[in-house]
């Protein structure tokens, strides 16, 4: 039966089990747009084409499916660009289709034209430019394997116009998959299994990272079993959080920059740390010349590339993180570590000490404190989805869960303007689920556009605006580093942000002090379609910033810990 | 140095995912040469990677990682043929010719084309070689000089697709 290149797209969407695509049509993508309506396959309309990158992203970290955004060609398909990188740095599956110029004008710097393969080279998994319709379809199917399959991420492939308008018959794709040069792995190498179970059997300080790793490989019930057998405390990684149920007694909490102090200690402590799917980040690790110089390290990844890549690993073991674990479960001993645990209890009652949303109220509004009752309100049963800087990081502090998969974040790239389009996925592959986007007035203002999005879809996402009228983490970095010289990040003419919101048709409620907070919280919760809460939070000073900190280029246990509140009695005297 | 072998599709943007990947990646290569091989739909580069800078494992992971790259193999210990070819033309302005075509010789070099005041030496042989008779032919006068870069393929009877 003769199709169209536009038919074949949404043939092949549909059977690769894609029920939403998010994007903004134009003139060389609209061919391909013209017959979506026929194959059932719903389209949310973005504000901008990062937007529905970003809600790809959203929607494929809490479904589990592929993500699926479409753009037009130049500005459309650069617009991607940051929403791409964004799911590239955190191994999220996600498939954009862009349109491009007719075949016979690529390379003529035609209207709208822009060399798409070429720009988003680095930043993809793979992508590919359609020049032969009978390509189409197997192009499409690999496309999909390709970004779901091994270290997830996104791919990208560019449509020229005259293929989305020629016929040719259609042939479904072998569902096999054939890529000479591709290979995702499984198991690992047993003889490497075997020396990883004879360093966790001697060990006496050990320390699991888990990162995002344990999740995309579906590894937390593995997980679990090994860490109940071993004793072993977990430390997450941001993206990690979630891989064990939170109040799971060994579960640590999450480590690197703004970790909590007790859990970098345990790891420069430790002396063997098991990397599980995660690739030691700069912001996790500090100085690497210091990082935890007593440990073994025993490292878990799925991408060759990422072993050794950082911290020489005593055992690197390629292979899928679940399939190693079940290899690792019977070979290694039962563990009890009560010196050990003990150790890590002593320094994390020293971090609840200073933990600052147990101080007796002082009627500040905090921006911790207003996670924090969102956590209690919600019993982490929502899912969180942050922006980028302060927010996010006493989001990741504040906001524990049991379910996995349910914090979303931009983690490797820290792309402001992440939380509110990532929101908008994540309501759509959770239709059921309560989701809470918390961002920060500076991000928020950088897709601000898609609340249109939000209204037009009547998500019923809530929304809290942690406004402290300032770019709060680079203005934290300026008093603490660059002598107090706040350049260039006072916000100080932003928007009256309930009337802006209201005028998108969203409730809104504005909170001031901490007695508004969870009134506010509870009526935004009730209320039946999307919310929004600006909290107007402490802008600066000892209550404004994010503790601990390890300082850029020091080592990690060498924190700027929160005073405990003695001592900040007798600094104010 | 060390020197890669890498088999990858024969398609369009490949040798940019290549290029791309040690530009992003700030790997340090000295050459790079890509070409057909006996088998059709796959062409074969040799890279030559400067393992001081730049750790060689690390090249060989993130080359599989492109999924045009087939097959990635380090032959720098392996009994091995290298090759390097360069084209020289070389001024004989001053009566020099008759020398330079000794030179030719002992460096089992070829004249391919003369004309009234210079001569074109192709000369195939390890980068040593080529060097060598580089900088002797320096002293006349080099006026252009093309190279092409390393090839290599491991002695005996195994190829690289299925060794």
């Amino acid at each position: 039966m003769k199709r169209t290149g536009a038919q074949i797209v949404w043939e092949m969407l549909k059977r690769e089990e894609v029920e939403v695509v998010f994007g903004i049509p134009g003139g060389a993508i609209m061919h391909t747009y013209h017959p979506r309506q026929e194959y059932g396959i719903r389209h949310i309309l973005a504000r901008h084409e990062q937007s529905a990158a970003h809600a790809a992203d959203g929607y494929a970290r809490v479904s589990g499916k592929v993500g699926v955004a479409m753009a037009t060609s130049g500005p459309g398909a650069t617009n991607l660009v940051t929403g791409i990188a964004t799911a590239m740095m955190d191994s999220v599956p996600m498939v954009c289709i862009t349109g491009q110029v007719p075949s016979h004008l690529i390379g003529t710097d035609a209207f709208q034209e822009t060399d798409i393969t070429g720009i988003s080279l680095p930043i993809t998994k793979h992508n590919y430019l359609v020049t032969d319709i009978d390509e189409l379809a197997s192009t499409l199917h690999k496309a999909f394997y390709v970004a779901r399959s091994g270290r997830p991420g996104p791919v990208l492939i560019d449509l020229p116009k005259d293929i989305q308008k020629a016929e040719t018959d259609f042939v479904p794709p072998e569902e096999e998959v054939e890529l000479p040069g591709y290979h995702p792995v499984g198991p690992g190498d047993p003889t490497l299994v075997e020396k990883a179970a004879e360093l966790i059997d001697q060990a006496e300080r050990p320390v699991i990272l888990a990162g995002h790793g344990v999740m995309m490989s579906g590894a937390m019930r593995e997980l679990r079993k090994f860490v109940e057998k071993t004793n072993t405390p977990v430390a997450f990684t941001l993206l990690g959080k979630g891989g064990l149920p939170e109040s799971h007694p060994l579960a640590l909490g999450m480590m690197g920059m703004h970790g909590e102090a007790y859990v970098n200690h345990a790891i420069q402590e430790a002396d063997l740390l098991l990397a599980f799917g995660m690739r030691f980040d700069d912001r996790v690790t500090g100085n690497l010349e210091h990082y935890a110089p007593n440990a073994k390290k025993i490292q878990v990844d799925l991408d060759a590339a990422e072993l050794n890549k950082i911290v020489a690993v005593d055992v690197p073991i390629l292979g899928d993180l679940r399939h190693v674990l079940d290899q690792l479960l019977p070979r290694v001993e039962r563990q009890t570590h009560p010196e050990w645990l003990g150790r890590i209890e002593t320094w994390r009652e020293d971090s609840h000490r200073r933990d600052i949303v147990k101080r007796p109220e002082n009627g500040n509004l905090i921006a911790p404190q207003v996670v924090n009752a969102i956590w209690e309100s919600t019993g982490g049963e929502a899912i969180m989805v942050t922006d980028v800087g302060q927010h996010q990081m006493w989001a990741a502090q504040y906001y524990r869960s049991d379910n996995p998969n349910y914090l979303v974040t931009s983690g490797g790239l820290g792309t402001m303007g992440f939380g509110l389009p990532a929101a908008i996925g994540a309501q759509v592959g959770q239709p059921e689920r309560e989701v809470w986007a918390v961002v920060g007035d500076g991000g928020f203002q950088m897709t601000i556009h898609d609340l249109a999005t939000v209204a037009q879809e009547q998500l019923p996402v809530r929304i809290a605006l942690s406004n402290n009228s300032y770019l709060g983490m680079v203005r934290q970095w300026q008093e603490f580093f660059y002598n107090e010289r706040y350049e260039a990040t006072d916000l100080w003419a932003n928007p009256d942000f309930v009337k802006l919101v209201e005028a998108y048709g969203i409730r809104s409620w504005r909170v001031t002090s901490p007695d508004e907070m969870q009134p506010a919280i509870d009526e935004a919760r009730a209320h039946d379609g999307p919310s929004f809460i600006e909290f107007q939070v402490v802008q600066t000073g000892e209550e404004g910033n994010v503790y601990p900190m390890v300082p850029s280029g020091a080592a990690l246990h060498e924190m700027i810990r929160r005073p405990i509140p003695e001592e900040t009695f007798k600094e104010g005297e | 140095m060390r020197t890669l072998i890498a088999l990858v599709e024969d398609k369009p943007g490949v040798l940019n995912r290549v290029a791309s990947l040690f530009r992003r990646r700030a790997f340090n290569i000295e050459s790079l040469t890509v070409g057909h091989t006996e088998k059709s739909g796959v062409s074969r580069m040799t890279i030559v990677v400067d393992s001081k800078q730049t750790p060689v494992e690390q090249v060989t992971r993130n080359l599989y990682k492109l999924v045009n790259v087939i097959r990635v193999e380090d032959i720098t210990d392996e009994s091995t043929v290298m090759r390097d070819l360069a084209l020289i033309k070389v001024s004989t302005e001053d009566g020099t010719r008759s020398e330079v075509m000794q030179l030719v010789e002992t460096f089992r070099a070829r004249v391919v084309d003369v004309s009234v005041d210079s001569v074109m030496i192709e000369v195939t042989g390890t980068e040593d070689k080529i060097d060598g008779l580089v900088e002797v032919l320096d002293t006349y006068g080099i006026k252009e000089l093309v190279r092409t870069g390393r090839v290599a393929m491991v002695r005996g009877s195994s190829n690289g697709h299925s060794r």
